[in-house]
């Protein structure tokens, strides 16, 4: 208590630069916080998957696509208990910059593999029963203002042409990792109009969702999937959802690397401008802390000292930084929402953030702390400020 | 005869700048009564303050003993030597070293955060010690908005409050004017006849040097074996 009266005490003797360095350690650490929130949004997909769903993807490259007739022969392998497909539509709305996920998908069995997404009976019906009806995920729905009834025109850019759509199901999502920013369209109304436009195009599907009953067989299935249709014009690729998840995580794999390499740089940021100052301040003192040595008082008050006030220096900039963190994101959230669906602080994060203050706060202090410490009182009297 | 309050024997004290061996003290030896009031004198760099860091347990000697109230203060370990000091010394300085985040009150309870007081008992001993130097109404001003001459008599208000039994003023009034030196020097004299604190007192002043008992002198580390008694 009584070395806690001077901590505060010392802490606000030079209060502005106190300040400054709160501000610097607030925000490291949000800076921390968004770029660990960053890399964790690049991996919601595949925390999101399931273990029971397979996805069926052209060998050569997930823009190839695979015959919609390859799902008799897959339907008939042991153990699937579910298939579906998916098509990815790629149209822009109103501006070009308005890109979201759009999926083409066959409307009487893509939800029933998919229980994350909640959709209201009647929507759903309505969905079942309209050819251009589309269901959209809540934060998609709030990122234009759509309601229910909403008619929406997109610009193909796959398939070229306006295209008209009616709003007529909002899915929230059963976890906090399910992504909201989708478009489910009904693959029946993109092939159709294929059909009259272009036939070649017609019939072709990205990828088969394959629902498995027991995950332990996933390679097996996967394998003898791939066995079916070896040496055919368009050969195919199997793996779990997660894998499927992993393999665009790969694909920037050097961006990810180099947000965790930042976010190891923002730590060793927040450690010199700490370390700078409790130095700066350990060296102002030296009289002092001789003064308090001829009083009486031992190196463990003194340690006291120097650490309380580091500690405390980086634990309000620590909990300053994870409040900042908040609007950050939401500011971001809210304009490359529909390039990150699902960015969540999550509490591990906001518990490092804090405990690397912390870390920070001692270490920068370790070396003051002994300085001061093992300086002789004789030396320290000396030193008049 | 008594044993002395404060004894010196053969101390010598040396310091090294890398292989040269600077000698400060040479084979002092002291022996000082209790309630002794003693002004140590000599010119720059002749081990005055030296001598009074070895007596105030913050430096140590390297050869010789230093026995105060019959404690061999050499032989203490690092740790039993700060509670020691805090027992028994008061220490005042020729710049007053007052904390400048403390007031003035704080700077004077600073050695009795050291003890099992309770808060009120802090306080009177404080506000104690704060009239004795005449600055019970500058309590919460804070050491720059004192003069030098309040600052010292603060210093002296915290040397004291512990009711120290030896008090040691390294140039008390080094950094001081005529009248405030006069204040100071009339303070630390009342210390030793109201309150009998033995204090030993490094200071270039002659003036202030005819406030002690006795004054002894230091040449090149070696102190002069004779007295020069005061009047009083």
């Amino acid at each position: 208590m009584k070395v806690l009266k001077l901590v505060s005490k010392n802490t606000t003797r030079h209060l502005l630069r106190t300040l400054l360095t709160i501000l610097g350690l607030a925000i490291a650490v949000m800076a921390f916080a968004i770029i660990r929130t960053s890399v964790d949004a690049w991996y919601a997909g595949a925390e999101a998957s399931s273990p029971n769903r397979l996805v069926v993807t052209n060998n050569i490259s997930l823009v190839f696509t695979l015959p919609l007739a390859y799902r008799e022969k897959i339907a008939k392998v042991d153990g699937v208990t579910g298939l579906s497909w998916a098509h990815w539509f790629g149209g822009t709305y109103v501006d070009p910059k308005n890109f979201f996920a759009q999926f083409a998908v066959d409307h009487n069995t893509y939800l029933d593999l998919y229980p994350e997404y909640l959709i209201p009976p009647q929507q759903l019906a309505t969905f079942l029963s309209e050819r251009n009806a589309v269901i959209v995920g809540r934060q998609l729905a709030d990122r234009f203002g759509w309601s229910l009834g909403d008619p929406i025109t997109l610009t193909g850019t796959i398939y070229p042409g306006q295209w008209e759509f009616v709003i007529r199901g909002i899915y929230t999502g059963a976890e906090e990792t399910t992504d909201e920013s989708q478009w489910f369209m009904r693959f029946d109304y993109l092939d159709e109009r294929m059909r009259a436009e272009m036939p070649p195009r017609a019939g072709q599907v990205g990828s088969f969702i394959v629902q498995i009953a027991d995950p332990s067989r996933a390679a097996q299935m996967s394998a003898t999937i791939d066995s079916l249709f070896v040496n055919s014009l368009a050969e195919t690729k199997t793996q779990t959802e997660e894998s499927f998840q992993l393999s665009f995580v790969a694909m920037a794999s050097s961006i990810v690397t180099g947000l965790r390499i930042v976010s190891i740089m923002v730590i060793g940021i927040i450690l010199l401008v700490l370390a700078n100052t409790m130095a700066m301040t350990a060296r102002e003192r030296v009289s002092e802390y001789a003064l308090m040595k001829t009083l009486g008082f031992r190196p463990i008050h003194i340690l006291g000292l120097i650490f309380g006030e580091s500690l405390f220096i980086a634990g309000v900039g620590g909990v300053l930084g994870i409040g900042l963190a908040f609007p950050v994101k939401w500011l971001l959230e809210t304009n490359v929402g529909g390039f990150f669906p699902v960015f969540t602080i999550e509490a591990i994060t906001l518990m490092l953030g804090i405990v690397a203050s912390l870390a920070v706060g001692l270490v920068a202090a370790v070396f003051p702390a002994l300085k001061a410490v093992k300086t002789p009182i004789v030396d320290g009297l000396r030193i008049i400020e | 005869m008594s044993r002395p309050f404060v004894q010196l024997q053969n101390v010598n004290k040396s310091y090294w700048r890398d292989s040269l061996e600077i000698p400060v003290l040479n084979d002092v030896n002291l022996d000082l009564p209790e309630g002794e009031f003693v002004a140590l004198m000599g010119p720059s760099g002749s081990g005055k303050t030296t001598l009074l860091n070895l007596i105030a347990g913050i430096d140590r000697p390297s050869s010789g003993n230093v026995i105060v109230r019959g404690q061999n203060v050499s032989r203490l370990s690092e740790g039993d030597l700060a509670r020691w000091r805090s027992d028994n010394i008061g220490f005042v300085f020729q710049f007053y070293n007052l904390m400048p985040v403390l007031t003035a009150y704080e700077n004077v309870e600073l050695p009795l955060l050291l003890t099992k007081l309770s808060r009120s008992e802090r306080r009177r001993q404080v506000e104690t010690a704060l009239s004795i130097v005449g600055l019970a109404d500058r309590m919460k001003h804070y050491p720059n908005q004192l003069s030098g001459g309040q600052e010292q008599r603060v210093a002296i208000a915290r040397a004291v409050v512990t009711d120290p039994v030896l008090i040691l003023a390294d140039e008390p009034t080094g950094d001081l004017d005529k009248v405030s030196a006069q204040e100071v020097m009339d303070l630390l004299s009342r210390l030793n006849h109201e309150f009998n604190k033995t204090i030993i007192m490094v200071t270039h002043d002659p003036r202030a040097a005819e406030k002690a008992h006795t004054q002894r002198h230091l040449d090149k580390g070696v102190l002069n074996s004779h007295e020069s008694p005061q009047a009083g």
